[in-house]
């Protein structure tokens, strides 16, 4: 089959042009090589919507920033993911550092945020809006549109979207190499896609593989470019610190990026983090001792006390840095029906629906498509029985029993739930899948009790054997076998 | 069932495990007929179901029981009260004023108004995450209860090569369950310079089976994107940092990690019971109740337990003084003089009570403590105030064993201004 476009990467990036070109009479698919969406660097980050005051004026990420924070209400709205304006503080805590303040509002004005949605604070301002701030803070920078969103599911809803509006998605599938092609009958130039289940074919390619885009970019261009994947680890608190800070909290920004922050997340958790480290390893989100260890001395120097005991889990993630630092976005020079969406660091996620529109509207135009008649762009989450009154909730668990059921404890998640997030569409298939779109094991006791009932659920609406269950799709299986099986192979 | 009705019972008992099936038999058997017990697994027993080794009971029943019969003993007798309980069934929020709100699948989610309540929700285990250990996440990490339940419930193999971290007794027990069901169980890491388990599961579980236990180690990293490649472990200081140079890697497919038991409070927090910061569990008096009167706890949401006898003994006194409150209302217009303070100091890391009612007492109470280093030839110090009158020499102490002293109520009568009970241990 020969697709209008092939978009390689389902992270947020490629998922949300995914849904703005659903829009469109086309046939397109989301080529992903890992087992579910959301599994690169859209799973690990500090999950801000940044306000836009940060990037370099002019830029392609000051500009898709600024436009990505305008729309995310109404995305968050339309797709049901859940969004908040916390707003943020920059804190200063060197006097002599002060004037950088300034230069925030003043970039802030220039990247075109409104001038009443920032402020400049002093000490008791600042301390006033956040107690537990360092005694020794000088004075903060107030971005009052920043927000916190569920990185996992707007990039879930996004692509979930999508596919009900036609876009196919294949997971575990690789690109391995790209190439030109010529179609027998027309003459049409098109790209085939080899991949580790076989070749598709293009007319269009849309790049969007996070810290693999200059790996794809540098298949088909004689322009290289060059991605570092700069790692940043986190360490996530539990509700109970959830209220430690209710903005999020970042340092003076620096050459290697923002800076530590520490802020609470919309499910009500406390994150700090990232660090950034230059590695070579694509695949190298592993936490080390002093990469946590920098990140909690940092977190520190900006808030006092905070309560390390509380971490219930720690995770590093990987930024696509290209050495521009700027988002290169747009059809390659000497590629032609090449288009890259590379270069996605932060402030990607802020921007994604800004990335979708934009690449959507210049597809649009290169090619004079017609929207579709019948495009829904709305979505209905999965239902969050936490949210109803007892008389909804009983009347919801007489028709749907497994509504009654808790399988994590931390959190609260029914089966009702975990069932929902299995059969939807681009359903979870694995512990970590469930887990990313019902919080199931993302809790305190982190899967200790729910991750065996997890995987009876699994087993039991999938049809998978439980050996072949995984964690996160590939060889990540939880179990090696049945018990007493293990006699006697080794002699 | 109607969500606007209201049920009502005497006594709400959270769970139905070791804890919760004694506290309401000594209740039913103390005279109170209305009980319920809310369980939320499938079967009565909790965590005793999947404790399929022995050793349990030795001080109960003067024999050596698995976990589940040791369960069985509770549950049949609970059968033959007949008393009420509902299995599946998830406690959601316990109020100030007692009323329960609980959700299964057949009920829906409905409340009831307790006389009292007694909390049994038993603890959970520390996760890697709260270790903050290095490395990647991949599958194949496991809490030793987990592992435990993924063996001996579901019959499903966690791993073949196995590295355990901390030596807690699910730790133990693990690495010897492992080790029969075929597993190469390669080592046990301890952080602290002592096992944090019993002495009975070292030798039992570790020694009998040559698997080598490694004090003042720690896990510095862990390899596998996928699944668990190998697990490097290092020596640590004084300060439990890791030592550079000392590290050792192994390969392995999983790791293990019994790293410590947190008694499981949310539902006591939210309600307003005040927590004991060293044990996680709530403060309580003599009569196994929490600030909140009418609201009781026992077993290991109120501190961890070594030996489940211990489980059974105290959660019968927390549903003999549940029954007693039922019945006769809260007695603190009938205490005739001040509570007194228990406090735990010098080597001794908590009590359990944290306070006593003289009047209220019975003729002999138990007070539970643990160490928090190992002691040999050290002594358990008794002070009243200032005065020491008990000063017991014990051959050891260690942190992963329980210790008690008996407290004699006509002892406490005799010292009407008493104000200070305190624990110590001494060297000499």
């Amino acid at each position: 089959m020969l697709y209008d476009v092939v978009i390689i990467g389902a992270g947020v990036s490629g998922s949300a042009i995914a849904r703005e070109l659903s829009r469109y009479k086309l046939q397109i698919c989301v080529l992903e090589k890992e087992e579910d969406v959301c599994c690169g660097t859209t799973k690990a980050n500090s999950a801000i919507v940044h306000a836009g005051f940060d990037a370099e004026t002019g830029s392609m990420m000051a500009k898709l920033n600024v436009r990505g924070s305008q729309m995310m209400d109404q995305i968050a709205s339309d797709l049901d993911v859940p969004f908040r304006r916390n707003g943020a503080l920059v804190v200063c805590t060197d006097p002599d550092e002060v004037d950088g303040l300034q230069k925030l509002y003043d970039r802030g004005i220039a990247n075109g945020l409104p001038a009443d949605s920032m402020e400049i604070l002093n000490r008791e301002e600042v301390l006033a809006l956040e107690p537990n701030l360092s005694e020794n803070v000088v004075g903060a920078f107030y971005a009052k549109t920043s927000g916190i969103v569920c990185p996992f599911l707007l990039n879930i809803a996004m692509a979930e979207n999508a596919n009900v509006n036609g876009v196919d998605f294949f997971f575990n599938t690789e690109v391995e190499h790209i190439e030109e092609d010529t179609l027998p009958s027309s003459g049409e130039k098109i790209w085939r896609i080899r991949t580790c289940n076989g070749d598709y074919k293009a007319r269009y390619i849309i790049n969007a593989a996070g810290v693999y885009a200059d790996v794809f970019h540098n298949m088909v261009s004689a322009k290289k470019i060059h991605i570092t994947p700069r790692r940043g680890a986190y360490c996530l608190l539990d509700r109970a610190a959830g209220n430690y800070v209710s903005h999020t909290v970042f340092s003076l920004p620096g050459k290697m990026g923002k800076g530590v922050l520490v802020t609470p997340t919309i499910h009500g958790n406390l994150l700090i983090g990232p660090n950034a480290q230059d590695i070579e390893n694509r695949e190298g989100t592993n936490t080390t001792a002093e990469g946590l260890q920098e990140i909690i001395e940092k977190a520190g120097r900006n808030v006092r006390n905070l309560p390390m005991y509380q971490v219930i889990t720690s995770f590093a993630g990987l930024r696509a840095h290209e050495d521009g630092h700027d988002f290169i976005i747009g059809e390659v020079e000497d590629a032609p029906r090449f288009i890259d969406c590379a270069g996605i660091e932060s402030p990607g996620l802020s921007s994604s629906p800004a990335i979708g529109e934009y690449v959507a509207k210049m597809m649009a135009e290169k090619l004079h498509l017609t929207p579709k008649e019948n495009w829904n762009g709305k979505r209905k989450g999965i239902l969050r029985p936490s949210e109803l009154s007892m008389e909804e909730r009983n009347a919801l668990i007489r028709e749907k029993p497994a509504y009654g059921r808790i399988i994590c404890r931390c959190e609260s998640i029914t089966e009702g739930e975990i069932l929902d997030a299995i059969h939807r569409p681009l359903g979870a298939r694995s512990l970590d899948g469930v887990k990313r779109r019902t919080r199931a094991g993302m809790g305190r006791c982190q899967a200790g009790f729910c991750s065996p009932r997890t995987m009876e659920i699994l087993h039991r609406e999938l049809g998978i054997p439980y050996e072949k269950i995984t964690k996160s799709g590939g060889d990540s299986k939880l179990v090696t076998g049945r018990t007493k099986e293990h006699f006697g192979e080794e002699a | 069932m109607e969500a606007n009705t209201m049920q009502a019972y005497d006594i709400v008992i959270v769970g139905g495990g070791p804890a919760g099936l004694a506290a309401a038999i000594s209740a039913r058997k103390s005279g109170t007929e209305r009980i319920l017990i809310l369980e939320r697994d499938g079967e009565l027993g909790g965590i005793l179901n999947q404790c399929i080794h022995n050793g349990f009971g030795l001080h109960t029943f003067k024999e050596e029981l698995t976990g589940p019969e040791y369960a069985d003993r509770f549950i049949e007798q609970v059968y033959a009260l007949h008393i009420e309980y509902k299995l599946d069934t998830m406690v959601m929020d316990i109020s100030e004023d007692k009323v329960v709100t609980a959700m299964n699948r057949t009920d829906g989610m409905f409340q009831i108004q307790a006389g009292a309540v007694i909390l049994a929700m038993g603890c959970r285990e520390r996760p890697r995450g709260a270790l903050n250990i290095p490395g990647y996440r991949p599958a194949g990490i496991y809490s030793a209860g987990t592992a435990q339940r993924l063996v001996n419930i579901e019959g499903y193999m966690p791993g073949r090569e196995v590295v355990i971290l901390g030596s807690g007794d699910i730790g133990l027990i693990m690495a010897r369950r492992m080790t029969l069901e075929g597993a190469q169980v390669k080592v046990v890491a301890e952080l602290m310079p002592y096992s944090g388990g019993l002495k009975r599961n070292i030798v039992q579980c570790l020694d009998d089976f040559g698997i080598p236990l490694k004090l003042s180690h720690t896990v510095v990293d862990i390899e596998g994107k996928e699944r668990v490649k190998a697990v490097t472990i290092a020596q640590v200081g004084k300060d439990r940092k890791p030592i550079p140079g000392t590290e050792e890697r192994y390969t392995c497919d999983t790791l293990l990690l019994s790293t410590g038991l947190i008694p499981e409070n949310e539902l006591s927090g939210k309600c307003g019971i005040r927590l004991n910061p060293v044990t996680k569990g709530p403060f309580v008096n003599e009569s196994m109740e929490t600030n909140i009167p009418g609201v009781f706890a026992c077993g290991n949401v109120l501190h961890v337990h070594d030996l489940v006898d211990y489980v059974s003994e105290e959660a019968g006194r927390a549903g003999e003084a549940a029954a007693k409150y039922v019945q006769n209302g809260c007695c603190e217009a009938e205490d005739t003089r001040e509570p007194i303070s228990l406090v735990a100091t010098d080597g001794a890391r908590y009590t359990v009570p944290s306070v006593i009612h003289p009047d209220r007492m019975e003729d002999l109470l138990t007070v539970r403590f643990r160490v928090g280093a190992v002691y040999k030839q050290a002594y358990v110090s008794v002070y009243f105030d200032e005065e020491r009158v008990m000063h017991q020499k014990k051959k050891i102490m260690a942190p992963g064993e329980m210790e008690q002293i008996i407290l004699q109520k006509k002892k406490l009568l005799e010292k009407p201004d008493l104000r200070t009970i305190t624990i110590r241990i001494e060297e000499d």
